[in-house]
């Protein structure tokens, strides 16, 4: 017995050593493109002597099909949002840890443990939080914004400057909110309404692009745009006389999440980056720079009180927030057919 | 001795005798690993079961063509028409590859001719000036050119202040806007390949043509396009192939309002759809529409060599 406990003593000793040897190792983070304060990774690099690379997507299907199509074990985490971790999870492309492993975990606010996505956070861990609705140009429109017929039935002066998001989860979580039907619906009334609803809207559109949705706002090439409430401060930063709408109808809620990915190369130190992650400073940096809100207990003391006070990050008491949902592979099938003819 | 020296270059010949198969190898690897094999990969997912959410099922299935070709409605069980959605987005990507094509070839031409008839050094540092811009990455060269273009963009400011208009004029997200972009991004692939068939051209040709009273038009249309031809159906298959997958031009500057060919595969694999076979199955068909052009090319280029010859 005492023999076996000394073996044991000396493998643990061992495999300590050796996660000593993988922490002055690297970190290989796959995140959303515009998320990420370079200072940040700098104070990671430094405090633990990881290096760190970072490679960057514009869409959680994008990551998930990069991931899918062989570069699972290359990353040690992504970003996904909310609908995303779920499907992740259902894909096994996530690998879990426990409580004791993230010494910080008692730092994710109550209300973002037990999510609907992952209940309980065993494979991921809160990043950043904020909404997505649109944003509307006040020099261009002075009227009412608060309501989603800004998007799909415009009013004459905001005909042909809108820029909708090329996203499709969104645009159809939007069209449903719209039309008052719940999302991912099989009723094939609700179905062709939603699809004579895009068709209808789609001439009062100039474009339909993510990457340049804050872009447009600022020169102007769009007066109403879709966008992540983070990029409408941006907007407004850079310029833009923008306002951020919270439709009557509703509009989307969503969260990024840190998730640990299988195959982890450097599980240890992607560990290490969470709970760095979960630190209320580090969570305060992030949201500094990207502008949402931060899932994490204490954060708020260390936000710049500019950030705190931005309508975008502050919905209305009675807001109608919802998650995007994933829908069933047959109901799926019919959005993509949508989805198409709108692009057709 | 003269015997030795006779039988000198048939020994340097034996040397390589039998070898020849193995002197390929670099080449059929290269072939094999960059061609066949990828090309092999698409074929055969283009004719498997998606998966749902990207990938594939290892199982046989025609949906992939069948979705391309057969319209059954939105959801899937009316009885089955001719799809025209696929063939819509595939001609608006054929029609506008061939408008850049034509209007290359209209600038390029002349261009060519121009930079092929000056002086040694001129000559080449015309063609270096051409070759300039395409140091700089694609995206950063079509970003620049909406930012060039855009309502509140230099274009529009120096219009206005020349007073040639009023108004500014709305460029970024129609087709004039996509048009130039191809037209920028592809036009040195229409200059260089004429520019080195005029350059050979020989131009006492013309001349002797003129002394022989043949009128301007005819010595073009009988004795130069004949020469330089070649050089044009290279220039036009540079420009048309890679504009009929081009997807950053209609992108950033047509809006993305509407899908390229480019844009459609690329939603199969990176969008919501999610559906692998469906984008290899449009790429295999978009390979087969090259594939055709390019013969048309082999064997206008094989006419040419015999009527040469």
């Amino acid at each position: 017995m005492k023999h076996m406990l000394k073996l044991g003593a000396s493998a643990l000793a061992l495999m300590l050593a050796t996660s000593t040897a993988h922490a002055e190792g690297k970190l290989s983070i796959y995140n959303w493109f515009e998320y990420m304060p370079k200072e940040l990774l700098d104070k990671f690099s430094a405090e633990h002597g990881i290096e760190v690379t970072m490679d960057t997507y514009d869409s959680n299907e994008s990551m998930l099909a990069a991931l899918k199509a062989g570069k699972l074990g290359s990353y040690d985490v992504s970003v996904p949002g909310d609908y995303m971790v779920k499907i992740m999870a259902s894909e096994g492309l996530l690998d879990t840890f426990s409580k004791d492993e993230l010494s910080n975990f008692g730092n994710i606010e109550p209300k973002w443990v037990d999510v609907s996505f992952d209940p309980g956070r065993k494979s991921s861990i809160p990043y950043q939080w904020g909404s997505t609705s649109f944003a509307v140009n006040r020099d261009a429109f002075s009227g009412d914004i608060a309501t989603t017929d800004m998007i799909f039935n415009p009013p004459a002066e905001l005909k042909g400057k809108i820029n909708v998001l090329d996203s499709q989860g969104e645009v159809l979580a939007f069209a449903a909110l719209h039309l008052g039907i719940p999302q991912c619906s099989t009723d094939r009334e609700q179905l062709k309404a939603v699809n004579d609803l895009l068709q209808n809207a789609k001439p009062h559109w100039a474009s339909i692009s993510s990457d340049i949705a804050k872009d447009v706002l600022v020169s102007r090439e769009a007066d109403v745009g879709m966008i992540w409430s983070g990029f409408s401060a941006k907007a407004r930063e850079e310029g833009a006389n923008v306002e951020y709408a919270f439709p009557k109808q509703g509009y989307v809620v969503w969260m990024d999440n840190v998730v640990l990915l299988k195959d982890a190369p450097n599980r240890e130190n992607a560990l290490k980056f969470m709970n760095f992650l979960l630190e209320p400073e580090n969570a305060a940096t992030l949201t500094n720079f990207a502008q949402y809100t931060a899932g994490v207990s204490g954060s708020g003391a260390f936000l710049n009180p500019t950030v705190a006070a931005l309508p975008e990050s502050n919905p209305p008491a009675d807001g109608n927030g919802v998650f995007v949902q994933a829908c069933s592979e047959e109901v799926q099938k019919v959005y993509d057919t949508i989805w198409t003819n709108l692009k057709k | 001795m003269a015997g030795a020296i006779s039988s000198g270059p048939p020994t340097s010949t034996r040397t390589y005798q039998g070898l020849g198969q193995y002197l390929m190898l670099p080449s059929w690897v290269i072939i094999g690993f960059f061609l066949v094999l990828p090309v092999g990969m698409m074929l055969i997912y283009s004719f498997l079961t998606k998966e749902f959410r990207g990938g594939v099922i290892w199982e046989f299935s025609l949906s992939a063509y069948d979705q391309f070709f057969f319209d059954r409605g939105l959801f899937g069980d009316e009885p089955a028409k001719i799809e025209w959605t696929y063939i819509t987005i595939f001609w608006r990507s054929i029609w506008q590859a061939a408008l850049a094509t034509v209007l290359c070839l209209i600038i390029g031409f002349p261009t060519a001719w121009f930079i092929a008839t000056r002086s040694g050094r001129n000559k080449a540092i015309l063609l270096f000036l051409i070759t300039i811009p395409y140091w700089v990455n694609l995206l950063i060269r079509t970003i620049s050119m909406k930012f060039l273009i855009r309502d509140t963009g230099p274009l529009n400011t120096w219009l206005i202040e020349f007073g040639l208009i009023s108004e500014p004029l709305h460029m970024v997200n129609t087709n004039f806007a996509v048009q130039l972009g191809l037209f920028y991004s592809y036009l040195p692939f229409m200059v260089l390949p004429i520019y080195a068939s005029v350059e050979r051209y020989n131009n006492s040709l013309s001349e002797a043509a003129a002394d022989l009273y043949a009128s301007k038009f005819v010595i073009l249309s009988k004795i130069v396009l004949p020469m330089v031809k070649p050089g044009i159906i290279a220039g036009c298959i540079l420009v048309f192939v890679p504009s009929l997958g081009a997807f950053l031009a209609p992108d950033l500057l047509g809006g993305a309002k509407n899908f390229m060919i480019g844009s459609l595969i690329e939603e199969q694999f990176k969008g919501n759809a999610g559906n692998w076979p469906f984008g290899a199955a449009a790429s295999m068909i978009l390979l087969s529409m090259v594939l055709v052009v390019l013969l048309f090319y082999a064997r206008a280029q094989d006419k040419g060599g015999q009527n040469h010859g």
